[in-house]
């Protein structure tokens, strides 16, 4: 997902070697999480606590600044003066909830720009869905629908997380995202309806996107090794495949409802378990994009620097206003 | 790209007038008026808002949490201060 750990084992090891923790903070700490206590800016915290977090509220922020990219590249095609307005409307949240998160980052001590400039670097990870192109209209209903509807299951949880900054940004979020998922399904059932041209359109957008979208929940847990601390400090509250199969749960009727085909052919309805079974994850994929950027990994760092940099004379002038209003006012 | 002379913000919403103002969040700009047109434009996109207020964080004067406990238990144990701690007689109905 958005905050899922995407950094490699080595960068994780380098990291911790990094941290000196008292034993007794560790332990008075764990339990007021096993309390119930929700943990504010300036309490005491163990530096393992504040630096898990501030990965991970900062890169869940890149998430949302990168994911306006893939959409705005279709404001000026919208095919009505209302899908642009409301395409409009949705990538601004988007940008808010980069700025409510990146706020809520700030709380632990790091600074917005030095958050920033470890996206611009490539040093920073978002989510590797954003990394996937958007050739056809289709596309942007069906992100509103997968990967909207993907991050509503994950971020529902987050809402009562531990840290109080964090939990109240993402109940913000929650509030905005459901209006996101819903104009994406809209999208896709006009299309659905539509032409047969266009309900292919529906199906193959659901094609490329269905598995990514599945990948956004992060590694199996088999595989995930590093969620149980996570867990402890209620950070975390349930596991990466919990919440797919919930998704997955979700989501198929809504398929099913508007007579599109979901490109598993493993799934199936399992009685027993009152849930999907579905085939196999392509990790392999999921990997690659997030060492090689996949298809647009590169664009989408370049579009955020040329956005840095095209933005210099706008903060200078800020900043020029800023210094003669008050010098004026000393005057006066 | 450096912003490192910009001033935080903490914004305040009132939702409606009859209510207090409540903690949303914070913005970064170079003058309170930025300030105002940014947290505008951040926290208040759905009608949140009838009034806002912001202040510079670093103007905020804010208790220690590691002295919570000598600034707050002391009212633990004056339980008498609480309508519950007094019995009313049966045959009292409304008070
Ligand atoms: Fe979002
Ligand atoms: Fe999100
Ligand atoms: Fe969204």
């Amino acid at each position: 997902m958005y905050s899922t750990d995407l950094r490699t084992d080595k960068e994780k090891k380098s990291a911790d070697q990094q941290i000196l923790d008292d034993a007794e903070l560790w332990d008075t700490f764990q339990a007021r999480i096993d309390n119930g206590d929700t943990i504010e800016a300036k309490d005491a915290m163990p530096e393992k606590y504040r630096q898990t977090l501030t990965r991970q509220i900062s890169q869940h922020a890149h998430s949302e600044i990168i994911g306006q990219l893939p959409e705005g590249n279709w404001v000026t095609r919208a095919p009505t003066l209302k899908r642009k307005l409301i395409l409009l409307a949705k990538i601004q949240d988007e940008a808010g909830h980069g700025l409510y998160l990146y706020s809520a980052a700030e709380t632990l001590g790091r600074s917005r720009d030095d958050m920033v400039a470890d996206l611009l670097s490539g040093k920073a990870k978002y989510s590797t869905i954003f990394n996937y192109p958007t050739p056809t209209w289709a596309d942007i209903g069906t992100i509103g629908w997968l990967v909207d509807g993907a991050a509503i299951v994950n971020q529902i949880p987050l809402c009562r997380c531990s840290y109080g900054p964090y939990a109240r940004a993402m109940v913000r979020v929650c509030k905005e995202e459901s209006f996101h998922q819903r104009q994406g399904y809209e999208i896709v059932t006009t299309l659905a309806r539509g032409s047969a041209e266009q309900k292919a359109m529906a199906q193959d957008s659901l094609n490329r996107f269905w598995w990514p979208s599945l990948m956004m929940f992060g590694p199996s847990d088999s595989a995930s090794t590093h969620s149980s601390q996570n867990m402890k400090w209620n950070i975390k509250r349930h596991s990466n495949d919990e919440l797919r199969q919930r998704f997955i749960d979700a989501t198929i009727p809504q398929a099913e409802f508007l007579g599109l085909t979901i490109p598993d052919p493993d799934l199936k309805w399992n009685e027993e378990r009152g849930s999907y079974d579905h085939g196999d994850i392509d990790w392999d994929e999921f990997w690659a994009v997030i060492k090689d950027g996949g298809i647009c990994g590169k664009d989408r760092i370049q579009a955020r620097r040329a956005a840095a940099k095209d933005g210099v004379w706008v903060r200078a002038a800020a900043e020029a206003y800023a210094a003669k209003q008050s010098a004026k006012e000393q005057v006066a | 790209m450096s912003n490192n002379n910009w001033h935080l913000y903490e914004v305040f919403i009132r939702s409606k007038n009859g209510l207090a103002h409540k903690h949303a969040g914070s913005v970064h700009a170079q003058d309170a008026e930025t300030a105002i047109l940014s947290a505008r434009d951040l926290y208040t996109r759905r009608g949140e808002a009838s009034s806002l207020w912001i202040i510079k964080s670093s103007d905020i004067i804010a208790s220690d949490p590691g002295e919570a406990g000598e600034l707050y238990d002391p009212s633990d144990d004056k339980i008498y201060r609480h309508s519950t701690f007094y019995t009313v007689p049966d045959g009292v109905k409304n008070m």
